[in-house]
């Protein structure tokens, strides 16, 4: 099980443009935390960081497993549930397909219609996504999420397109990855709804 | 069933439903093979003779059409992301993706060549001969093609610049894929086949690794 994640240092540049430096924090199991910013201050960026996608210009990242840290990118990747602000969906896979395929994917044997209860979308499984509204796909994203059982989920804009009950469906499952051990860091411009710890991103006196 | 066979599966469905991989290659092919006896007219000989060499570009042309989706629908819809953090390493996405992409245009390409050699005139030793070559071949044209798929996948029109960075990848396929013909049609032993296996083999075995290195690349941008 993983303990905790930390960062120490980090800068993040896209183009010329600087865009936070010197982030710290650390995220221990059961913990989430919110990052907050303007549009455009690095939330996005800071995610894909801590994914692995963005190179590490400085600072670590390290994820901390009975006692050991694992800090290269693609070591860490195999911890991350991700839901990113693309849906990855296909428009011609129905509902129960997309989900199949990304659990074979992970060697991960869930109860699907299980799954697809739990985000409301039991009706839409035999429904090519092509047919899926924005905050369907949204629910069918998280569904994935759930599926893959990963122990640090990084959400970008979990509450986007979503309705009251969708964004009741996500603080809900939040708190239940968190209650599990689960650690989460969500790019959010509304509260989670937990009592969790809040990093505000970006360097307004640079982008001044 | 394995991440690798999951993403291959998947792959093969994605071709069949949403269309331009199999019909299209095997139009596009069929169209030369016809075109060019009709342009270049009827003298058996002269056909015979340039056959093989036409055939070859037109396979090769032909696999090459729906080359640049190979990994950009993936990379603009959001799932390479969640493919880079799967069990299966990029390497494996990458092999998966070739292997699909080679059932899907190379394989069916090397089963309609037979019929086409009939516009040729090619006899029989000879249309064996490039059956064999495209079966040996076309594997080298999905790998060398998944590289720049890779290097291309985040560019709007990289379908455009696609064919260019790998149709001169593909010059030793080409050579060497009409050299086994030749072999058979003069006579004259060149060890065509020896060059043929030892490319495709290379290329076959290193194109995985510059292709993942080149999403990863991507996926950093």
């Amino acid at each position: 099980m993983i303990a905790s994640l930390t960062a120490e240092k980090l800068a993040c540049t896209r183009g010329s443009r600087r865009l936070f430096e010197g982030l710290s924090f650390r995220v221990t199991a059961g913990q989430a935390l919110a990052l907050e910013g303007a549009n455009g201050a690095g939330k996005t960026s800071l995610l894909r960081l801590v994914a692995g996608f963005l190179p590490q210009v400085s600072g670590r990242v390290f994820l901390t497993e009975n006692g050991n840290e694992i800090a290269e990118p693609e070591g860490r990747g195999r911890f991350i549930g991700w839901l990113g602000h693309h849906d990855a969906l296909k428009a011609s896979f129905t509902v129960a397909e997309q989900l199949a395929f990304f659990g074979k994917l992970h060697g991960r044997t869930g109860d699907l219609p299980a799954l697809l209860e739990q985000v409301g979308l039991t009706r839409q499984a035999a429904l090519p996504c092509r047919y899926l509204s924005a905050g369907q796909r949204r629910r069918l994203a998280l569904a994935r999420l759930l599926l893959t059982a990963r122990p640090l989920w990084l959400l970008d804009e979990p509450f986007a397109a979503l309705d009251i009950t969708g964004k009741a469906l996500v603080a809900h499952l939040i708190a239940l990855h968190c209650g599990q051990g689960g650690m989460v860091i969500a790019a959010t411009h509304e509260p989670l709804g937990l009592n969790n710890e809040t990093l505000r991103v970006g360097n307004e006196s640079l982008n001044l | 069933m394995s991440p690798f066979s999951a993403l291959l599966a998947r792959d093969l469905r994605l071709t069949v439903r949403e269309g331009g991989g199999v019909g299209l290659a095997l139009g596009f092919f069929a169209l030369v093979a016809t075109l060019v006896p009709l342009g270049v007219g009827p003298d058996m000989v002269v056909l015979a003779k340039v056959g093989a060499g036409i055939l070859w570009v037109g396979a090769a042309l032909a696999a090459l059409l729906s080359l640049d989706r190979l990994f950009q629908a993936d990379y603009e819809d959001g799932s390479l992301d969640l493919i880079a953090l799967s069990p299966l390493s990029l390497e494996g996405a990458a092999a998966a993706k070739m292997l699909a992409h080679w059932l899907a245009t190379g394989l069916p390409l090397t089963l309609l060549s037979p019929l086409l050699s009939v516009f040729f005139d090619l006899p029989a030793p000879a249309t064996a001969m490039l059956a064999a070559s495209l079966l040996l071949g076309t594997p080298a044209v999905s790998a060398a093609g998944a590289i720049g798929a890779s290097l291309t996948l985040s560019l709007r029109r990289g379908g455009l610049i696609l064919p260019l960075i790998v149709l001169p990848l593909l010059t030793p396929a080409v050579i060497f894929g009409t050299g086994m013909v030749v072999e058979v049609q003069t006579g004259l032993a060149t060890g065509a086949l020896g060059f043929l296996a030892a490319f495709s083999l290379v290329t076959v075995l290193l194109s995985p690794f510059v292709a993942a290195m080149a999403v990863r690349l991507n996926l950093a941008g």
